[in-house]
Formats: structure tokens, C-alpha cells, sequence
């Protein structure tokens, strides 16, 4: 990392749809080791910015820049090479597989992929896998889900693949993990094991998180620092305390 | 350039025939995503139908020409009901799969039925096999009656749409079946509806067809070549399709006349290939991004 | 009923499930390591086409079942490897040096075609398949200097080393060899990162790329080996028949082995070779009941190609998961005897969301 770079900023990041502003020149930066949270009504905004991070779409203007390194430009799939993981509001999982087939599939970037070698399963590919095979359990454990190694993911419950969807997010072994509406659908139970997970990623794997969240007490519960939108553009940014008390922001919700 | 004259009219009626078939399964599409491959089979058994009750059972064309897009109305309104309708739910794949397996069965059964076999029969319009000079150029009156059904077609199809209730809710059903729903609008009987539509829009083509090429067990295959009709036109869209197979129908009659043999045969897919790789949503369609 | 213990990671990287599952798989290949001598020519040579149908199955589940591109014009890819066979067998190379050519040509045109599909998706992929089968069906009836046109090519003998393998029962120990090969290679990739990948290409595009997968090099790849897998199957294909002419690699063919593999199982190696028999037992099945039906349904093409598609549509509507999934069924009913419940597999009816973003 260069002396002096932030760890994650967005620069006056623009995003239009044709004539649809979705983005308005939003710039904030987000610190090593903290849980940075942005909120805002529906359509404020937020999942374009999860977007445009994981470079789904083009920026129509900004930057985007990760420990030095400028995002905009490079292909989606080197996001994740970077160290920037991501889960998604309406679960991505892949449904026909089991929930260790999705976990090792999080191994992609970690491990090199030689098809040649693989049809013959020499033993350095044995090797790797027995190494992927060992990494993805240790996430496993520490989301508890040993239960349902072996089950295909489609049949599971909502909850449990929200879990499955941080878990594979983890496997990539991020820097920085992109939370898209972690407690969405979740049960009163489930959020509160949401809100000990999101502090146990921060405190014990030392990863960075940028979450974005409707539930206002996991929002000030786990959160270091606070980012609201709305219409696209910043309105208040600081400690929770702080923005859940901006006038600005009372007025978004509660539409005055 | 008398030639080319010729080739504009004759491509364009062959264009109509494509058009004809890939507004069928348009519709289809449009209504529920699913894809028809079996259309031009359904036309192939039009002809046949057609062919039966004028010469097999004597009633002469004017007679046969609604008594066979009636019967394929019901046919279609059956294929809908009887296969599709069980799996409504099921990834799209598998009624395209059922799609393409009713088209091999289609065609066995219509080999199988006596009358029908694996033979060319003949089947003629009252007005076939003239021709009508409009100065230099001649025109095959059959072509001429594709042409005008055509145009007569798409006029009647546009005031349905806009004009009837039925049209209307066939519109929002297929633009937003919940929505659609909600609004009190029998989507799967209106979807049973949009089949029957689509079948008799294939019986059409069969006689307009039928006098050109015959009757016979493979007529369904031109179907194929209105795929490429609708990608070029715009996938999902109705004047795209009629676009789309006038465009392929006349690349072929210029790729058949300038080009030498067996361009004629490809140049459709390569065509649709051209397409796919500059502009997979084609002239009027919209190639959305599923949003995440 | 089995329940596997797994203590140490290395049984999940098994290539074996268990014990008993490798003794089945042993047990399966004695038999056909025995089959020449215990039944009928005919009959192994009907052995002969399963292998060769098995490993264009195999090719084809690798794109459509596991990687999720549809494919309806992989008989170009057979048709590619069969005349190429062709060709450098007529120049006199043995088949060590032509089928890996072969191979090669077919992984070409797989590219060629896989390129342009890249940004393609369900419908416009199905129908960029489609139109390239067309033009490489054409291109192989125009091309008369190489192909030998509509008129057909025939094929020398086999050369495997430079002797040349006359014997029937030569031919099937190789076919037997190679779709074993194919086999064991399909499983080793599945149970791989590059497998892993593909699988999630088919199920989720924007999360494997989240997950780091280039979906432009894997899906080529797809294709590339995908193609040449076929292409071997071609280049046996060759020779079994002896004769080759651009019928026989139509579209009509094309579309019938996506037909085989979804009624095999699409997703599942078994279902390849399940599709398979399937296909070649299907004739054999109308054969003998020839003599208990009327005659006028006694006529053989139209009646199979009317049971092909009634029974795929009756796949399709009760048994979605193919042969391999009834098989699961039966399977689990005689080892869970005598728990096995109805509803055991019923799965829950997804309703899948609109590709559609209106």
C-alpha cells in the first residue's frame, strides 16, 4: 500500500442510467479495520455503488481506488483478485451445488487453475485441493456450518444461505468484504448471529467491512462510521449517533 | 435492375413466409418466454390439415382455409393447455425442450397418417400459378397473395392489440404477468389464447406456402431460417419479426441470384451470426441486464 | 443402507465415493472387458455406439449440463472430427497422430464459435449454435476437394500405430479404452477449480465473476474442450461407419443428442452415457415390438422419432432430472429398503425468476 493512500475511497463517483441519476458525486473513504455502513431509503442508491465497485456496470464518472490501486478500468473479475469480496442483496448463490462446492468455488482466486493437469488429478492438484478443502473449513467453522456441508443449496432455508452467501464471500479471503443488506429476510436470532459474525470478521480476520443496511439497530450496533444517501447524493456522513440524528437524514426516512 | 426488381418482390414474399412464422412464435416469446422451435412443424401440419379437407375430403379451398386455422387454433390452444401448462414454474429450458421434442413427434405422426406419409402432395390456391405483369417485371401471383395477406395480417394484428381488451390485457401479461394478475387478467388462459393466435397465424402461412412448395413432411424446416428472421429484427418484437424476415428473405434472393451456389443456403445464418456478435438485440429489440 | 464416516479430507477427494461404489464400477468393467466373447457381434457393435454417443454425451454435458451454454449444433463438432479422421487416415497417419489432430480441429471450430458466443446467453446462444451448424453442414457439402461433397468419403481401416486394426473386437477395446479415459478426465475436472468454475458460470454468471472467474476464458475453454471431446468421438465415429456424407450431421442430429442428454440427465456424467443407451436402445425396442403393431405404425422413422419426442416430453414433465434421476430413485429406494418415502426427492417448485428486466 503507498504511504499516504487511503485504504478505500470513492472520488465524486457518478453513475446515469440515460436520463435516471442514480449517482451524484459521491465520495467518502473507509479506513483499514473498521465496518463503514451506508443507508438510505430504497433507491437511494446504495447497491449501484456495491456495483460499481464490483465493476457490474461502468462509472459514468469518479474514482474508485483500493489501498492505491484505481478499480475503474479493470475487468470484474480482477475485483476479486484485488482482495474485495462481495456478497449480494438477493443471494447469488450457485443453486445446483452444495454448500462446500459454493465455499471452494470462493477458493477461485487463490488457487491456479491448470485443466490439463487437472484431468489427469496429479498430485500437485491433489495437493492444492486438500489445501482449499482445508481453508474452506475453517471458514465453515466459523460460521458454523457444518450441518450442511453436503447440501445442495437450493433446498436450504433463506437463512441459512444468506450464511452460505458471507461464507463463500470469505473463502476469497478479502481485504475489504462488500455486505449488501446482510440481515435482509432474517428472523430476530439470525440478525443478532449476523451482528457477532460482522464484529468477529472485523476483530478476529482483521477485514475490513462496507455494509450496507436498512436495520437501524445493527446499523448502530456494529457500525464505526455511518454514510447516508439519498437522490443519489450524500447527506450526512460520521459516527451513527451522529448521522441517525441529522436533521437531513430524519427527513429522508420519514419523508418531510 | 429489372432483376433486381423481381428479387425485391420475390425475396419479399419469401421474407413474408419467414416473417409470417417468426410473428408466431413472437407472439409466443413475448406472452411467456418460452421458445416455439416446434412453429414451423405447426406449420407443416396446417398444410397438411388443409390439404385434407380440400383434396382428401373434396371442400375445395375457400372452405378448407378457415376449417384449417380453426382446427389449428384448437391444435395450438391444446399444446399450451396439455403440455406447457405443466410446467409452468420450471426454467424456460424445459419447455424449450418440449418444444423441440413435440416438433420430432409432430413429424413422425404426420409420416404415419395415412394420406399423409412421407409424400409431396399439391395443394393450390384458386389464384395459383398465374403471373401479373406491372410493366418489366413479372410477379408469381402467389407471391402476391403472400405479400397482401401479409400487410393485411399485420394491420389486423396491430388494431387487435390496441384496439381489444383481449389485445390490451395480452399486452400487460406479457409485459408484466404479476402485475397482470392482479389486475384480474386470466394470464394462463390468455396465454392458452396467445397459442391458438400463433398456430392460426402458421396455418396462414401454410396456404400461402403450401401452393409454392408443396405439401410435404419436411416443409417445417423453413422455419428454422425465421430464428434468424426474428434476431435480426429484434427478439421479442412484433414489427421486428415482419422487418426481419423481409431482410433475410431478400438476402437470400440477391445471396441466390449475384452469389455462387450454396451461399443461398447459409446466408440467413450467417447473417444472424453477423448480428449476434455487432447487436444481439437486433433493429427494435432491448437486451436488458438482469439486475442483481 | 451406507452412511459414510468421513474422518480425514481426503475421502471427500476420493475418486470413489466408498468401497462398494468402486467394487460396482470393477464389477462393470469386467463385464465389458469380457462382452466380445460372450455376446454377439451385433450386439457389440451396438456396445460400440453407446461408447461413441457416450463420449459425444460427455462432450455435450460439459457445455450445456456444466457449464450452462446451450449447444444445438454439436454435430458440427462430430462432423468436424469424423472428416478430419477421414482425411489423414486417407494420407496413411495412424490414429495416435490423427485423432489428437482431429481433436484439434474440432477445439478450433469450438473456438471459433465460442468467441463470437461469449457475450450470448440462453435463446441467442441456442440460436448462434444453431446457425453455425448450418454453415459448417454446408461448408462440408461445398467443400467437394476436401470432404468429397454430397456425394460422401469414405474411410480406410483404422491404423492405430501402423498396424491397422481390422478386427471388430479390436475396435471395441479401443472405443472401450477411450470413453473410460474421457470418463475419468470429465470426473477429475468436475471435482477441480476449472470444473468449479464452469459449474458456476451455469448457475450464477455475476457472482462466479465476483468470485474471480474470467468468464471469457473459461467459457472458451468450455467450448474448446468441449469440441474436441466430440471430435474424438468423431474420429471413431468415422470408422465405425465407414462412410461419411454431410446427412448424417445435420441439425435434426444435433438437436436429437441435446435430446440425449437431457433425457440421460443433464447435469450429471452418468446421464451421458445413460442418453446413450437410450438412444441406441430406442431403435433396438421398436425393432422387436415391429411384430405386435399394425402396420401402418410399423413404419420405423416416423414411429421413432414420434417415441423420441413423446418420451423426452414425458421426461421433461415427470422426471426432470433424466434417466440418472430415476436411477438415484430406485437406487435409494433398494439401499433405504425399507424407508424410502414418495416424497423423498420431490423438489420444492422454484419458480424462477424472469431473465426478462422489464
Amino acid at each position: 500500500m503507498r504511504s499516504g493512500a487511503a485504504f478505500f475511497e470513492i472520488d465524486r463517483l457518478s453513475k446515469r442510467f440515460g436520463g435516471l441519476v442514480a449517482l451524484d458525486e459521491v465520495s467518502f473513504s473507509v479506513r483499514e479495520g473498521e465496518i463503514y455502513t451506508i443507508i438510505g431509503p430504497n433507491g437511494a442508491g446504495k447497491t449501484t455503488i456495491f456495483n460499481l465497485i464490483s465493476l457490474i456496470y461502468p462509472a459514468s464518472s469518479g474514482t474508485i481506488r483500493f489501498c492505491g490501486e484505481d478499480l475503474l478500468g479493470r475487468s470484474p473479475e480482477q475485483v476479486a483478485r484485488l482482495g474485495i469480496g462481495r456478497t449480494f442483496q438477493n443471494i447469488e448463490l450457485f443453486a445446483q451445488a452444495s454448500v462446500l462446492q459454493n465455499l471452494l468455488i470462493g477458493r477461485h482466486v487463490h488457487v491456479p487453475k491448470n485443466p490439463l493437469a487437472e484431468m489427469f488429478f496429479t498430485p500437485a492438484v491433489r495437493r492444492r485441493e486438500l489445501e482449499s478443502r482445508r481453508a474452506v473449513e475453517e471458514v465453515i467453522d466459523f460460521l458454523a456450518l457444518q450441518a450442511y456441508r453436503d447440501a445442495v443449496v437450493a433446498g436450504l432455508p433463506y437463512g441459512v444461505r444468506k450464511v452460505v452467501e458471507l461464507a463463500r464471500a470469505l473463502c476469497t479471503r478479502p481485504r475489504l468484504l462488500l455486505l449488501d443488506e446482510p440481515s435482509s429476510g432474517l428472523n430476530v436470532e439470525e440478525t443478532e448471529d449476523m451482528a457477532y459474525w460482522i464484529q468477529d470478521i472485523r476483530d478476529e480476520l482483521g477485514i475490513t467491512v462496507l455494509m450496507v443496511e436498512h436495520d437501524m439497530s445493527l446499523v448502530s450496533r456494529v457500525s464505526d462510521r455511518v454514510l447516508a444517501v439519498n437522490f443519489g447524493k450524500v447527506i450526512a456522513h460520521g459516527t451513527p449517533a451522529e448521522v441517525q440524528s441529522h436533521p437531513d437524514v430524519v427527513a429522508a426516512y420519514l419523508g418531510h | 435492375m429489372i432483376d433486381a426488381a423481381q428479387l425485391l418482390i420475390s425475396g419479399a414474399a419469401i421474407g413474408c413466409i419467414y416473417a409470417l412464422i417468426a410473428l408466431g412464435f413472437v407472439l409466443i416469446y413475448k406472452a411467456t418466454e418460452v421458445v416455439n422451435f416446434a412453429q414451423g412443424d405447426v406449420m407443416m401440419l396446417a398444410a397438411f390439415v388443409a390439404f385434407s379437407f380440400a383434396s382428401l375430403l373434396d371442400l375445395g379451398f375457400w372452405a378448407s382455409l378457415p376449417l384449417a386455422i380453426l382446427v389449428m387454433a384448437v391444435f395450438g390452444a391444446a399444446f399450451d393447455r396439455v403440455l406447457l401448462r405443466p410446467i409452468i414454474g420450471m426454467p424456460t429450458f424445459s419447455a424449450v425442450m418440449i418444444t423441440l421434442a413435440a416438433g420430432f413427434a409432430m413429424r413422425g405422426i404426420a409420416s404415419m397418417i395415412p394420406g399423409w406419409g412421407t409424400d409431396t402432395h399439391s395443394f393450390k390456391a384458386p389464384w395459383s400459378d398465374e403471373v401479373i405483369r406491372m410493366g418489366p417485371v413479372i410477379v408469381s401471383t402467389d407471391h402476391l397473395a403472400i405479400l397482401a395477406v401479409t400487410a393485411l395480417l399485420c394491420v389486423g394484428l396491430y388494431l387487435f392489440f390496441k384496439g381489444t381488451r383481449v389485445g390490451m390485457a395480452m399486452q400487460a401479461a406479457s409485459q408484466n404477468q404479476l402485475a397482470a394478475y392482479y389486475m384480474g387478467i386470466p394470464v394462463r388462459s390468455i396465454n392458452t389464447l396467445i397459442w391458438a393466435i400463433a398456430a392460426s397465424v402458421a396455418a396462414l402461412a401454410a396456404v400461402l406456402l403450401a401452393p409454392i412448395t408443396f405439401v410435404h413432411n419436411n416443409m417445417g424446416f423453413i422455419g428454422i431460417k425465421a430464428f434468424p428472421a426474428a434476431v435480426v429484427g429484434g427478439f421479442g418484437s412484433i414489427p421486428g419479426a415482419i422487418v426481419g424476415g423481409l431482410i433475410i428473405g431478400w438476402v437470400e434472393a440477391f445471396a441466390g441470384f449475384y452469389l455462387p451456389e450454396g451461399f443461398k443456403d447459409v446466408a440467413a445464418y450467417v447473417v444472424v451470426l453477423l448480428v449476434l456478435v455487432i447487436r444481439p438485440s437486433g433493429i427494435f429489440g432491448q437486451m436488458r441486464r438482469k439486475k442483481v | 443402507m451406507r452412511f459414510i464416516f468421513k474422518t480425514r479430507y481426503e475421502q471427500d477427494l476420493q475418486f470413489f465415493k466408498d468401497a462398494p461404489t468402486a467394487c460396482s464400477y470393477a464389477l462393470l468393467g469386467a463385464a465389458l472387458l469380457a462382452a466380445p466373447w460372450v455376446v454377439s457381434e451385433y450386439y457389440q457393435t451396438q456396445l460400440v455406439f453407446v461408447f461413441i454417443y457416450g463420449i459425444v454425451g460427455f462432450g455435450l454435458m460439459l457445455l450445456a449440463g456444466f457449464t450452462g451454454q446451450m449447444s444445438m449444433g454439436h454435430a458440427a463438432f462430430l462432423a468436424i472430427g469424423a472428416y478430419a479422421e477421414a482425411y489423414f487416415q486417407a494420407r496413411g497417419m495412424p490414429f495416435v497422430i490423427s485423432a489428437p489432430l482431429a481433436m484439434l480441429l474440432s477445439a478450433a471450430a469450438g473456438v471459433a464459435i465460442g468467441l463470437p458466443a461469449l457475450r450470448l446467453s440462453g435463446l441467442y446462444l441456442a440460436i448462434a449454435t444453431l446457425a453455425f451448424g448450418f454453415i459448417v453442414e454446408e461448408v462440408l457439402a461445398r467443400w467437394e476437394s476436401v470432404t468429397g461433397g454430397n456425394g460422401g468419403m469414405m474411410v480406410a481401416p483404422l491404423k492405430l500405430f501402423g498396424g491397422t486394426i481390422n478386427s471388430s473386437w479390436g475396435f471395441y477395446y479401443l472405443c472401450l479404452v477411450l470413453v473410460v479415459l474421457v470418463g475419468v478426465a470429465m470426473v477429475n475436472l468436475l471435482r477441480s477449480p476449472t470444473g468449479r468454475a464452469l459449474i458456476a458460470i451455469r448457475d450464477s454468471e455475476i457472482s462466479a465473476q465476483s468470485m474471480g472467474v474470467h468468464l471469457a476464458r473459461f467459457k472458451t475453454l468450455s467450448f474448446a474442450f468441449s469440441a474436441a471431446i466430440t471430435g474424438l468421438a468423431g474420429a471413431l465415429y468415422a470408422h465405425q461407419i465407414k462412410f461419411l456424407s454431410p446427412e448424417q450431421f445435420t441439425v435434426l442430429v444435433s438437436i436429437e443428442f441435446l435430446m440425449m442428454v437431457v433425457i440421460g440427465g443433464l447435469g450429471s456424467l452418468h446421464g451421458a452415457i445413460f442418453g446413450a443407451m437410450f438412444i441406441i436402445l430406442l431403435p433396438e425396442a421398436i425393432s422387436t415390438a415391429k411384430d405386435y403393431l399394425p402396420d401402418a405404425v410399423a413404419d420405423q422413422t416416423g414411429l421413432k422419432a414420434t417415441l423420441f419426442g413423446i418420451i423426452m416430453i414425458l421426461f421433461v414433465v415427470f422426471e426432470p432430472r433424466g434417466l440418472y434421476g430415476t436411477w438415484v430413485k430406485v437406487h435409494a429406494y433398494f439401499s433405504l429398503f425399507p424407508l424410502y418415502k414418495r416424497g423423498m426427492f420431490r423438489r420444492q417448485r422454484a419458480y424462477t425468476r424472469s431473465e426478462r428486466v422489464h
